[in-house]
């Protein structure tokens, strides 16, 4: 069983840290194999960023597949770039606040969440990421909700203050990917 | 032992500070640069030092004083960073000085681009700088090799009193992996490690006469230039190749990779075979010195074609590929460049392509 997973958006939305986030937590609570490999331009900021994770229960081979199972686009540029990528049966997130194309696809199945508005209306624009982390989690289940929480919470564990703000984006996500299930 | 999730430039530096080495010089440059950003928070932490030259010649030259005076010492760059280098490990091999160095490659030639490619293979194993001296490099296909390989790099390094090239690319230093790490040098063994080197190195104090603290890039005279030469190719020439033969036994193709590479390829071997296709791979753990005695295990009256994958166009490890098959099948190549990641399909689709031959 391989489960590839592609998230993509540009520059400051988060994009690695979701990737990170999941990964470690797999890495943490585990045995199974799991990579993490970031992609990006020069451009200090803007441009674009995805990431690959790819979890495992055999060894990893391409840490950067040709077919991903899971894909989470956080902007439209992203929807283009890598829609044809998702097998089909695979699993779409989108981030609804900004992605508003029609999807030309009926073959995948569609989870959305206007992840940059919640995160707006929450007060801070940068935990869209963790919302989505939430979202994916709570729709796939590929790692425990509580897992991925606790290594949130230790990477963070230098700026507590950001915890209650983060822990509440996450359980947000948490229900929106839940209730598509 | 726990497992850590690393990325394979931070696991590359952490293995080198638990190996002992005390000194990193390096100039930035993509993707590598989280390789003197790590040395940068944690040689402090163990009494080393961290400098970031104003150049790579610079930072070479540091390293190679550094090492001059018993300090196990590193530096690491990317493709044209480490051509700019390239003098300088070739005054440490002429001087046998030991030093580890990495290269994270990426696309090239000139300066290239920033993603991972296997671009520098003639330079990694057939001319890292004037002169003809060899070096042990290796090509690591995972971070967890990464980390081994650089730990036993340094021991490799002091042992034959030679550089030794970790010769990653881009996906292996920027991709985050689990590791084991190995155990940390204890302060007592680094030191133990410097006393050992006493009789050449420029250390500097309770030597006896016949000790000249002073290192020699060359020889004033043509005689002693030659014996140093013959002394060197002697040593080269003792050097074991280290490969990994996956299922080559009863192969119909013979996939042949190193490094990443080598990594897709492998998991392209356990797909296909469940296809019913007789795959197997032929891995070099070392570049250099080459395997060519593992391409004598495939059994060529079988064998259809041994398939070259690999992240450089024009292809430069086939050429050591062909020297080992010997004409005995044909070689074809599967090949992607500039910065393109090898792609499984690709693989897959020349390894079907061969097969319905």
């Amino acid at each position: 069983m391989e489960t590839n997973l592609c998230v993509a958006g540009f520059g400051g939305q988060g994009v690695m840290t979701l990737g990170k986030f999941l990964a470690s937590a797999t890495c943490d609570s585990t045995d199974k194999n799991v990579t993490f490999f970031p992609s990006y331009g020069a451009e200090q900021r803007g441009g674009t960023a995805n990431c690959f994770v790819v979890i495992s229960d055999e060894m990893v081979g391409a840490p950067l597949g040709d077919v991903m199972d899971d894909l989470i686009v956080m902007n439209g540029p992203s929807l283009n770039k890598f829609l044809g990528t998702l097998k089909p049966g695979g699993n779409l997130f989108i981030n609804s606040s900004i992605v508003t194309d029609d999807i030309e696809r009926d073959d995948v199945k569609i989870i959305k969440a206007p992840v940059t508005e919640m995160a707006l209306e929450m007060g801070n624009a940068k935990v869209l990421n963790v919302i989505m982390l939430g979202v994916y989690v709570g729709y796939t289940e590929v790692v425990a909700p509580e897992i991925v929480w606790e290594t949130i919470e230790h990477k963070l564990g230098k700026k507590p203050k950001l915890l209650p703000l983060n822990k509440e984006a996450f359980e947000k996500g948490l229900e929106i990917g839940r209730s598509q299930r | 032992m726990a497992r850590v999730f690393m990325k394979g430039c931070e696991a590359i530096a952490e293995a080198a500070v638990r190996a002992g080495c005390r000194f990193f010089a390096g100039y930035p440059i993509t993707p590598q640069n989280e390789i003197p950003e790590y040395f940068a928070r944690r040689m402090p932490e163990v009494g080393g030092t961290f400098v970031q030259g104003e150049s790579e010649v610079a930072s070479i030259n540091m390293v190679y004083g550094a090492a001059s005076a018993g300090t196990r010492s590193m530096t690491s760059s990317s493709s044209p960073g480490v051509a700019l280098k390239s003098e300088g490990i070739s005054y440490c091999a002429s001087a046998r000085i030991p030093m580890v160095y990495a290269n994270i490659s990426r696309g090239g030639p000139g300066v290239g681009s920033i993603q991972p490619a296997q671009m520098d293979y003639f330079q990694a194993t057939k001319a890292s700088g004037n002169g003809g001296f060899r070096m042990r490099v290796f090509a690591p296909s995972t971070v967890q090799e990464a980390v081994d390989m650089t730990y036993r790099a340094f021991d490799y390094a002091d042992q034959d009193r030679n550089p030794v090239l970790i010769l990653a690319d881009g996906v292996i230093g920027t991709m985050m992996e689990p590791v084991v790490l190995p155990q940390m040098k204890s302060d007592e063994e680094v030191a133990a490690i410097k006393e050992s080197k006493k009789s050449w190195a420029c250390i500097g104090h309770e030597l006896d006469y016949a000790h000249r603290a002073w290192i020699q890039p060359g020889q004033w005279s043509t005689a002693v230039q030659q014996k140093c030469n013959e002394e060197a190719a002697e040593l080269y020439a003792s050097w074991e190749p280290e490969v990994e033969e996956y299922q080559v036994e009863d192969a119909e193709i013979v996939i042949t990779a190193y490094g990443i590479s080598a990594r897709i390829s492998k998991s392209v071997v356990d797909m296909l075979r469940k296809e019913g296709i007789k795959v197997g791979l032929i891995r070099p753990v070392t570049v250099y010195p080459f395997p060519y005695e593992a391409y004598d295990h495939i059994d060529y009256s079988k064998c259809k074609a041994v398939l070259d994958v690999e992240m450089s166009i024009p292809a430069q490890f086939v050429e050591d590929v062909a020297v080992a098959v010997k004409e005995r099948c044909p070689i074809e190549t599967c090949l992607c460049s500039g910065g393109n990641i090898m792609s499984r399909d690709a693989v897959i689709a020349a390894v079907k392509k061969i097969n319905e031959k």
